[in-house]
């Protein structure tokens, strides 16, 4: 009777790549996101229901959709793509950079809704309370808004990491199957399944499923507090 | 298909020998994604002379596959392989026998650029291109005769890193299109059209260099009783449309026609 | 001499305009009362760099804040202010000491004059370091509060409110505090509030203002007394006055108050209080009553030489208030108007006040 769980070497280099994606992902969606949560959620700017309707975009486009454009985009005949090439960089299509901007697109909402709302939560009193002792722009933002959105920024960090692991639309749009660069474990699994070979299939996806549900029960886990004295 | 159960065979015979049946049928086909366009083509000629009418479900093989394991109300499956027909044949899928060629898959390397394939395919050996489009051989067969013809030519660790594969042959032949693989092994079929290539340059690889694409159809259990169903089958192996299938750029198995 | 604070601020908004011009004094607690929507709030935040104004100017004590006319601007943070806020505003995520530490670190060491234990013992909080914000009353998170935002050195302190978020109880509790925190600060304090009780127990300069517009600025005792004012005219009209310990009289248990620049003394029943030490009384208009001739046989303790002043209507004209000067002390009687014409009373006359009740505030 075969193993239970049969990995083989390429699958365990596409769970590896899997999760160098969405770490690089998640990180640059933090760096992006905290500014733009900001933005959102203080600013009296008219613009802002379009730019949280932007944000909110790869929420309900079809992951295909956004692959497809993007592949127009970063391709030589795309803005995107001619910009690059100009810079000395090539085309993004088929690069590891390429699915990281992709994911990040993909994963924007996830990211910086949560913070939206944390920071939102927190309204502007602490940082009024903070400026009046003497704290400057940035101080403030790492003394006070930071700490108090912290379930916040935690909630965004699993979702963009939990949420990039699972995409598959958008890599399989511009990624091009290339081992060790962009053969993503969603693609591996795809393929497995559309050449029949269903062990390797299920293995796969126990590990995906696995590490999902540990993912999310870690988040859920932290956020309930017990009712009652005893 | 139920209202014509009604009605003994006998009626549904005599029905069938003159030109223009009393009772027309569905009959459900599963195709493979590179073949629908011929596929509706045909259909449409089919319907004209028979009055039975084609509900094609296009899709990836290895997808069709699971599908009909589970119950898809398919009739008759058109194959992007053999192995496929091959195998749901040997699960007790299909109606012994009805397994046939109906088409044979040829490869072609191909740029949207005009003049930048030439005719014997020398563009492979040169360094002008970054990315060479393929279908993922382990899931397409226009994949892996891509890399047979690579094995053959004694290019396939020159062009490794150059390597990009697509899903299926439609993805890998979107990449070259979009720009991003300069060029591409593509189904004929795709650039082809009544005898010549549609647009940009193209090399119609020679059939030595790889093993032949044969497209298997096969009837299904689900078809086994469908009138339409044989009608069909009988159609594809037919005049009309050989006809067809050469126009988009297909081979014929002369076994078959 | 120009005056240690100058205000001067412009601002519109949908429905609200601000437009004002103030001087102030350097020292003691200036109040800002008016009705609600009269500006309080914004005149305190933009004083803070909290609100933009559409024109600005603000000197204190030689140093200019902001001048739009040279689109000078301090930010918040760099202004030496200390800002108490309506509802406690403690970072939830620190201590009561991480809250009080905040504006204290960021202090240069030569900066920190302050003791921050013995602040802590005058408001009451030394036992509370240890806890989280959460796990304080209202009351107790107020008095962090003020203790926080002292523990900055402000060069100026900014009080929005800061009892009106309390039930009677707290506010009771907290004002001998305030009234604490005021002997011992050498800053001026701009306290904002529209409760009675606090301005005339906490308050040395009252501006009013009134749909964003300054009303009147002046010394309390001023503005009680300016007929022309509604203040003066209310049921509540008096005088405050800050007064010193004489002397006490153990057998009658009086205390001896000497009040204003003429040395008047008052007798007042209240228990002992050290001899030099400072109080504020109040004296209300209707505990005042105005005789011709001095009665020496009446109850009243305290009968005093007055000069008659202006007079004015009471509230709905029924009654009369009188402005009366005593060797410099300002007092205000609240009399029937057959009284003011039954005795006569013209501006100049010399009378004597008798006065029934004095207050002693804290």
């Amino acid at each position: 009777m075969p193993p239970l769980i049969d990995l083989s070497p390429s699958d365990l280099a596409a769970l590896w790549l899997t999760l160098k994606l969405a770490s690089v992902t998640t990180l640059l969606l933090l760096l992006v996101g905290v500014p733009m949560a900001w933005w959102l959620a203080f600013t009296r700017s008219r613009w802002r229901s379009v730019a949280s309707a932007v944000v909110a975009l790869p929420l309900v486009l079809p992951p295909t959709v956004i692959g497809f454009y993007l592949l127009l985009l970063m391709g030589p005949h795309g803005w995107v793509g001619q910009f690059t090439t100009w810079l000395g960089l090539g085309t993004l299509v088929f690069t590891f950079a390429g699915l990281v901007v992709g994911s990040a697109l993909y994963s924007l909402p996830f990211v910086v809704q949560p913070l939206q709302n944390a920071f939102q939560a927190m309204g502007q009193r602490p940082l009024e309370a903070a400026a009046t002792l003497g704290a400057s722009p940035m101080d403030r933002f790492f003394t006070v808004a930071l700490p108090l959105a912290k379930p916040g920024l935690l909630t965004a960090t699993v979702l963009g990491f939990a949420h990039t692991v699972g995409e598959f639309g958008v890599v399989l749009m511009i990624g091009g199957n290339i081992p060790d660069k962009t053969r993503v474990v969603s693609v591996q699994l795809f393929d497995h399944v559309e050449a029949m070979a269903y062990p390797q299939a299920h293995g796969l996806a126990a590990v995906m499923v696995v590490f999902s549900f540990a993912v999310l029960w870690l988040l859920y886990r932290k956020r309930t507090e017990p009712l009652g004295g005893c | 298909m139920p209202f014509a159960r009604l009605f003994p065979l006998s009626l549904l015979s005599l029905a069938s020998l003159l030109s223009a049946p009393v009772f027309a049928d569905d009959v459900q086909v599963a195709v493979a994604a590179n073949f629908t366009a011929p596929l509706q083509a045909i259909a449409a000629a089919f319907e004209q002379d028979t009055g039975h009418h084609v509900v094609a479900s296009p899709g990836a093989t290895g997808q069709l596959y699971a599908q009909i394991n589970n119950g898809a109300p398919y009739e008759v499956f058109l194959s992007a392989d053999d192995t496929t027909p091959a195998k749901l044949e040997s699960e007790g899928a299909t109606v012994k026998g009805s397994r046939f060629t109906y088409a044979i898959g040829t490869l072609a390397l191909w740029s949207p650029k005009d003049g930048y394939v030439d005719d014997k395919g020398q563009v492979l050996k040169g360094d002008t291109y970054q990315h060479l489009a393929i279908a993922n051989p382990k899931t397409a067969p226009y994949g892996l005769a891509a890399t047979q013809v690579l094995d053959h030519l004694k290019l396939t660790q020159a062009t490794q890193s150059k390597r990009v594969e697509g899903q299926n042959i439609t993805q890998a032949f979107q990449f070259v299109q979009t720009g991003n693989a300069e060029l591409g092994f593509v189904a004929l079929s795709q650039v082809y059209k009544d005898g010549k290539i549609t647009s940009g340059s193209a090399w119609q690889v020679p059939q030595a260099l790889y093993d032949p694409i044969r497209q298997d159809a096969v009837v299904l259990n689900k078809g086994k009783d469908n009138a339409a169903a044989k009608a069909f089958v009988e159609y594809l192996r037919g005049a009309k449309a050989a006809q067809v299938i050469r126009s988009y750029g297909y081979a014929l198995d002369a076994a078959t026609h | 001499m120009s005056p240690p604070i100058e205000l001067r601020a412009g601002l519109v908004r949908p429905g609200f305009s601000l437009d004002v011009n103030l001087s102030l004094p350097g020292a003691g607690v200036i109040a800002i009362s008016g009705p609600s929507g009269s500006g309080k709030t914004t005149l305190l935040r933009w004083l803070a760099g909290l609100e933009p104004a559409d024109t600005g100017f603000i000197r204190v004590n030689g140093a200019t804040w902001e001048d739009t006319a040279s689109r000078t601007c301090t930010p918040t943070h760099r202004r030496p202010i200390g800002y108490v806020f309506q509802e406690p505003s403690l970072f939830p995520h620190l201590t009561v000491a991480g809250n009080l530490a905040y504006g204290w670190r960021r202090l240069l060491p030569r900066q920190r004059t302050l003791s921050q234990a013995a602040l802590c013992r005058t408001l009451g909080i030394d036992h509370l370091l240890a806890r989280r914000p959460d796990g304080l009353s209202g009351g107790e998170r107020q008095r962090v509060g003020f203790a926080r935002a002292l523990l900055r050195e402000p060069r100026l302190l900014l009080m929005d409110e800061p009892l009106a978020a309390l039930d009677t109880e707290r506010k009771a509790e907290i004002l001998p505090y305030l009234e604490r925190l005021r002997e011992d600060l050498a800053i001026p304090v701009i306290y904002v509030s529209h409760a009675a009780e606090e301005i005339t127990r906490l308050a040395d300069h009252l501006v009013l203002l009134d749909q964003g517009r300054v009303t009147a600025s002046g010394p309390l005792n001023d503005l009680l007394t300016q007929l022309d004012l509604p203040l003066a005219r209310s049921l509540d009209a008096g005088v405050v006055m800050e007064g010193q310990v004489t002397g006490y009289d153990t057998q009658w248990k009086l205390l001896h108050l000497s009040v204003g620049k003429g040395g008047v003394t008052l007798r007042v029943p209240h228990h002992e209080r050290p001899v030099g030490s400072r109080l504020r009384v109040r004296v209300l208009a209707r505990d005042v009553s105005l005789s011709l001739d001095a009665h020496s046989h009446s109850s009243i303790l305290n009968r005093l030489p007055v000069v008659v002043g202006e007079q004015a209507g009471g509230e709905g004209l029924v009654d009369a208030i009188v402005a009366l000067d005593c060797k410099g002390m300002p007092l205000l009687a609240r009399l029937s108007r057959y009284s003011v014409a039954h005795l006569g009373l013209q501006p100049g006359m010399q009378a004597w006040a008798q006065i029934k009740g004095v207050a002693v505030l804290g």
